[in-house]
């Protein structure tokens, strides 16, 4: 690990953020922003119904065509797929084809004004042969409509810690806790609609988007298009907000514009307006999670055996993993001997389900951190010392057989939680407004842990590569494909960068991601980006660093007199030795031997590609081995009230104390923790994406509703900082676990305010009705 | 393409309007901008926003107060005697979208949507609000609950535009109440609006009772049977029940993607409950 000098230290700062003022002024270029002379305008045309085989695409004779191209399966120079997982998905369907649900993309309209490719798109009218069609579940199990071979399970995925009988096992304990938990849907909400904008140039065509994951396009377009790796250019503009809407949905759009761009050989832009993106692009897997728990009369954890079902939509696209990841995490931060975990993603006729921060982890978190607070109360202990007491710790074994082995935070958080508890706590928020009713108040808990990077032999399989370079323009640039998304990402890399090659941060220049300019680093994804490239980040800087200054030393031996124009490009910064400058080379900082070897010797640049730490291993085959390099750990902690006329439920305290091994940027990694926070209380209590036939029945930021700055509390975040070795200054991921606890400790909080269980989410004012209605709670809305 | 028309004066206002009857009304844009994408686009627009006759608080003749149809939600916010007079109203006022959209919002604009979901509409049926409205040919007022004719239609006449609404001159001595119950705190669409007003005898009786409720029904209504079981009673508990009881025969809520029938019931109920309640 390199700790550089201390004049240059940017590490554990919060400095400006170099994107912010760009932001804060408008000067930053989204991607419908971007000027693109002499581009049309692109508008989909989908499916009106969930399930059925297309015949044909008819266009209104009595409209004129003449400055109208429409594109469809036909125009596909190669193969007609959307490259993912599983070659399942088209990028139109064919006539013949099969319509999998009600916003399968038919066609492309492409004309020369937005408003004339809209009206255009309204002129397009499909003849289906509509078939039945599933929409839920219960639905997909009972296999009546077949959607994905014989039992429409797109993937399924089992945990086994050992060869006991579960069911014996349980039977075998002093209690046993059962629950089943359903969540909903969620939309992503980034403040930016997803767009493309399409050119081809020289037979290659070159993508400008919104997304995250640049070489995620690029895979999906070469076939498609049937290019070469050096034919197909994918960049990212500047994005507004992603939170995994972004990492495989743009694949499509891309597609989409490509094409568009092919047939009228003209730019073409694709911009969704906010209705068609909530409607058609990718939510978090609505999910039902059947959780046995066993434990003895004093507490001790016994057995877990827990079903997971995920609705993976009409394709099976990232599924998979997802289900992944929900099964790895389904038994928690805790020691539990016997262990048996299925899960199953099943098809359905719904748009598919896809990356949502958490990806997967929340769902089963809610699911297990529901039956920790049942248990707790079933064995008559306190919530937190029932946790406590069952808690993996450094040197304990994870259900997939993994040792854990440095940077557990588990008792860290705990503890930070508990301490925050004994301070004052701050003035909850009042209801605003006349006639309020009488309250009911309860006191929630989560404890959690979140694997960080790629699940299992993903980081060895990617092999993430970065590249520092040093600027012939002067100062330096950091190359990779992992995007900033609002999340920080350019920041963090430049804190990186500067620190190990001992220069002032303004002197590091992050390269647009684009897969002409930067290595592939993989995806923006998995709470990666910081923990794993940026590792790569800073041993690719440090390399460098070292690179030069061993020629520094043998140039300066051999040509001692440094040139006056190095001299004076030292950064504006007080003057002072770079780092780890032999004795006897002179006072050459890194800028000024960068300078140096650009006018004596040439350009030089370091690559580094991701290791996985000695002894990460894991077989895919048993699902056994190391699920993850290292966890973050959380505990979060929820004190609400509930309006007892309208049931609506204020959140008067959320404290969130968060594992991070080492905040790069403080201020950037609160900010994370505060929006997954706020966003994980969205999932609890507001956020509802209601379905009919398949199709998002409240498609517009009025009706799907996130909340405000007016419904967030004000969050207490605490830092808990146990080092990663292997993250760059101990750093490891931090974007998604803030996602998983809170809705948990939600719930745990109104079932002791209302006295009901509440084991399903969204928690809406109508969902408590209902179950206040059902479970009891009869004083409820009596008079008081 | 549409035709905008942004008349400078009350005359031409009303003059393009007898003119182009079938030119869509913007009096502020919060509402008709929103899908305005979806819709087809209109024949033309007459906006009537900043029209100076159309803006301001003023007293009438009888001494109520007089509050300019183009009155944004923000200026009537800012007004003291709209705040001390008319508390129903401030409140809903505050709860309006959020300070962006008060900025722009407009109570005639609302009037003129006639939405169920109006959020300073069940007021006027609780303050026994009258609208003025104006034509080339004169001017007319009406009481609010005939104006409001059904699911999002009103009285106003093809070549009449909404100018002003009236409240009782005295008013301000009435017992007022507001509560919105939406989706979220604020920005929210309302899923039930309650507003209230009574007057009390010297010996507390109930002499005059006024129960309004918006998203419960195709238009905001008057809780007739709920206010026939308040009026002329003492308010106690068990004068709450009966009044919860009775209001749920006035209301007719239904399933939607914001809330339940059910659910919408349920609240009406206590909403009324708790006032009477707060009268004890």
């Amino acid at each position: 690990m390199t700790e550089s000098n201390g004049s240059q230290r940017s590490v554990g700062d919060s400095p400006p953020r170099v994107d912010g003022t760009g932001k804060v002024t408008g000067a930053a270029l989204y991607v419908d922003d971007l000027p693109v002379p002499g581009a049309w305008h692109g508008r989909t045309v989908r499916s009106t119904v969930p399930h059925g085989i297309l015949r044909a695409i008819r266009l209104d004779a009595d409209f004129d065509w003449s400055q109208v191209v429409v594109v469809t399966a036909e125009d596909i120079p190669g193969r007609n797929l959307i490259t993912l997982i599983v070659d399942d998905q088209p990028a139109l369907v064919p006539l013949g084809g099969t319509i999998r649900h009600v916003e399968e993309a038919v066609a492309v309209v492409v004309a020369p004004t937005r408003a004339a490719a809209l009206e255009a798109s309204r002129h397009v009218t499909l003849e289906v042969d509509a078939l039945p069609s599933i929409h839920d579940l219960d639905a997909a199990l009972a296999a009546a409509v077949r959607l994905h071979g014989d039992d429409n399970v797109q993937k399924r995925l089992e945990i086994h810690r050992d060869d006991a009988d579960i069911d014996a096992v349980l039977a075998a304990c002093d209690h046993v806790v059962e629950g089943v938990y359903t969540t909903g849907a969620q939309e992503q909400m980034y403040i930016e609609t997803q767009g493309m904008v399409a050119r081809w140039e020289d037979g290659r065509c070159h993508v400008v988007g919104s997304l995250q994951c640049p070489y995620y396009v690029h895979t999906a377009l070469k076939p498609l298009l049937a290019l070469g790796d050096d034919e197909v250019i994918v960049g990212q503009a500047v994005t507004g907000g992603g939170f995994g809407g972004k990492e495989e949905y743009p694949s499509m759009l891309a597609a989409h514009a490509a094409l568009a761009s092919l047939k009228t050989g003209r730019p073409v832009k694709l911009i969704y307006d906010r209705g068609e993106d909530i409607a058609v692009t990718t939510k978090r897997h609505p999910a039902r999670v059947r959780h046995r728990l066993g434990l003895r009369a004093d507490g001790t954890l016994v057995a877990a055996d827990v079903d997971v079902l995920i609705d993976g939509g009409a394709y099976v696209t990232l599924s998979p993993v997802v289900l992944s990841r929900a099964i790895l995490h389904a038994t928690g931060p805790y020691r539990i001997p016997h262990v048996r975990v299925v899960g199953r993603s099943m098809a359905t006729n719904t748009p598919p389900h896809g990356a949502f921060r958490g990806f997967g982890a929340p769902q089963t978190t809610f699911a297990y951190e529901r039956q920790m607070a049942k248990a707790a109360v079933r064995v008559g202990m306190d919530p937190i010392a029932f946790r406590r007491h069952n808690l993996l710790r450094d040197g304990d074994t994870t259900a997939t057989g993994q040792v854990l082995s440095g940077s557990v935070g588990s008792d860290a958080v705990v503890d930070a939680l508990e301490q925050a508890l004994e301070a004052e706590p701050p003035t909850p928020a009042t209801r605003f407004g006349t006639l309020s009713a009488p309250v009911r108040r309860g006191r929630g808990l989560a404890v959690c842990f979140h694997g960080a990077g790629f699940t299992g032999s993903g980081e060895a399989r990617l092999m993430g590569r970065a590249t520092v370079a040093a600027l012939p323009t002067g100062g330096f640039e950091v190359r990779s494909s992992s995007t900033d998304i609002g999340q920080g990402a350019l920041t963090i890399f430049t804190q990186i960068a500067a620190q190990a090659l001992g220069v002032d941060p303004v002197h590091v220049h992050i390269a647009q991601a684009s897969t002409d300019r930067v290595p592939d680093s993989g995806p923006t994804v998995a709470s990666r980006t910081c923990m794993v490239v940026g590792r790569v980040v800073e041993q690719a800087a440090t390399a460098l660093r070292e690179r030069l200054e061993t020629w520094g030393r043998s140039a300066s031996s051999a040509a001692p007199a440094a040139s006056t124009a190095s001299t004076a490009s030292a950064p504006p910064t007080a003057p002072t030795p770079a780092p780890g400058t032999a004795a006897g080379a002179g006072a050459h900082d890194v800028l000024a031997l960068a300078r140096r070897h650009l006018d004596q010797v040439g350009e030089v640049a370091e690559t580094r590609t991701y290791e996985p730490p000695a002894g990460v291993a894991w077989d895919d085959d048993t699902y056994t081995g190391s699920a993850y390099p290292v966890f973050g750990w959380a505990a979060c902690l929820v004190d609400l009230a509930v309006d007892e006329d309208s049931l609506e439920v204020t959140v008067e305290r959320c404290l969130h104390a968060i594992d991070v091994g080492r905040a790069i940027h403080p201020r950037i990694v609160k900010g994370q923790i505060e929006g997954g926070t706020l966003q994980a209380l969205g999932w609890a209590l507001w956020e509802s994406v209601p379905y009919a036939d398949g199709r998002v029945a409240n498609p517009s930021m009025t009706d799907c509703i996130i909340p405000t700055s007016s419904d967030a509390p004000e969050l207490e975040t605490i830092l808990v900082e146990v080092p990663y070795a292997y993250g760059p200054h101990g750093a490891k991921g931090v974007g998604e676990i803030p996602m998983d606890g809170p809705a948990a400790a939600v719930a745990s909080a109104l079932e002791q305010a209302l006295g009901v269980a509440c084991d399903e989410l969204p928690l809406l004012p109508e969902v408590l009705q209902r179950l206040v209605a059902q479970g009891g709670a009869a004083s409820i809305g009596a008079s008081s | 393409m549409t035709e905008w028309i942004r008349p400078p004066s009350l005359d031409e206002a009303l003059a393009a309007r007898r003119e182009h009857p079938d030119f869509m009304l913007l009096a502020g844009g919060t509402d008709l901008m929103v899908g305005a994408i979806a819709r087809p686009a209109p024949v033309g627009v007459i906006d009537l926003f900043g029209l100076p006759e159309l803006s301001g608080v003023s007293r009438d003749p009888a001494g109520g107060l007089r509050l300019g149809a183009g009155t944004t939600f923000a200026a009537l916010l800012t007004d003291d005697a709209v705040r001390t007079e008319l508390p129903a109203l401030w409140a809903a006022a505050r709860e309006v979208g959020a300070l962006q959209i008060q900025a722009r919002a407009t109570l005639g604009g609302n009037i003129g949507t006639s939405s169920p979901v109006g959020d300073s509409l069940p007021v006027l049926l609780a303050l026994d609000a009258e609208v003025e409205v104006a034509s080339s040919r004169g001017t007319r007022r009406l009481a609010y609950d005939e104006f409001c004719t059904g699911y999002r239609t009103h009285a106003l006449g093809g070549d009449e535009l909404i100018v002003a609404v009236h409240f009782p001159a005295d008013i301000g001595r009435r017992v007022q109440a507001w509560r919105k119950v939406g989706t979220r705190r604020a920005q929210s669409i309302s899923k039930v609006m309650f507003a209230a007003s009574v007057e009390r005898g010297a010996d507390g009786t109930v002499t005059l009772a006024r129960l309004a409720f918006g998203a419960v029904r195709e238009q905001p209504i008057r809780a007739l049977a709920g206010e026939q079981c308040l009026a002329g009673e003492t308010p106690d508990a068990a004068l709450a029940e009966a009044v919860a009881a009775a209001v749920l025969t006035d209301i007719a809520p239904i399933d939607d993607v914001r809330s339940t029938a059910d659910y919408r019931r349920t609240v009406a109920g206590r909403l009324a409950r708790r006032f009477v309640l707060s009268l004890a």
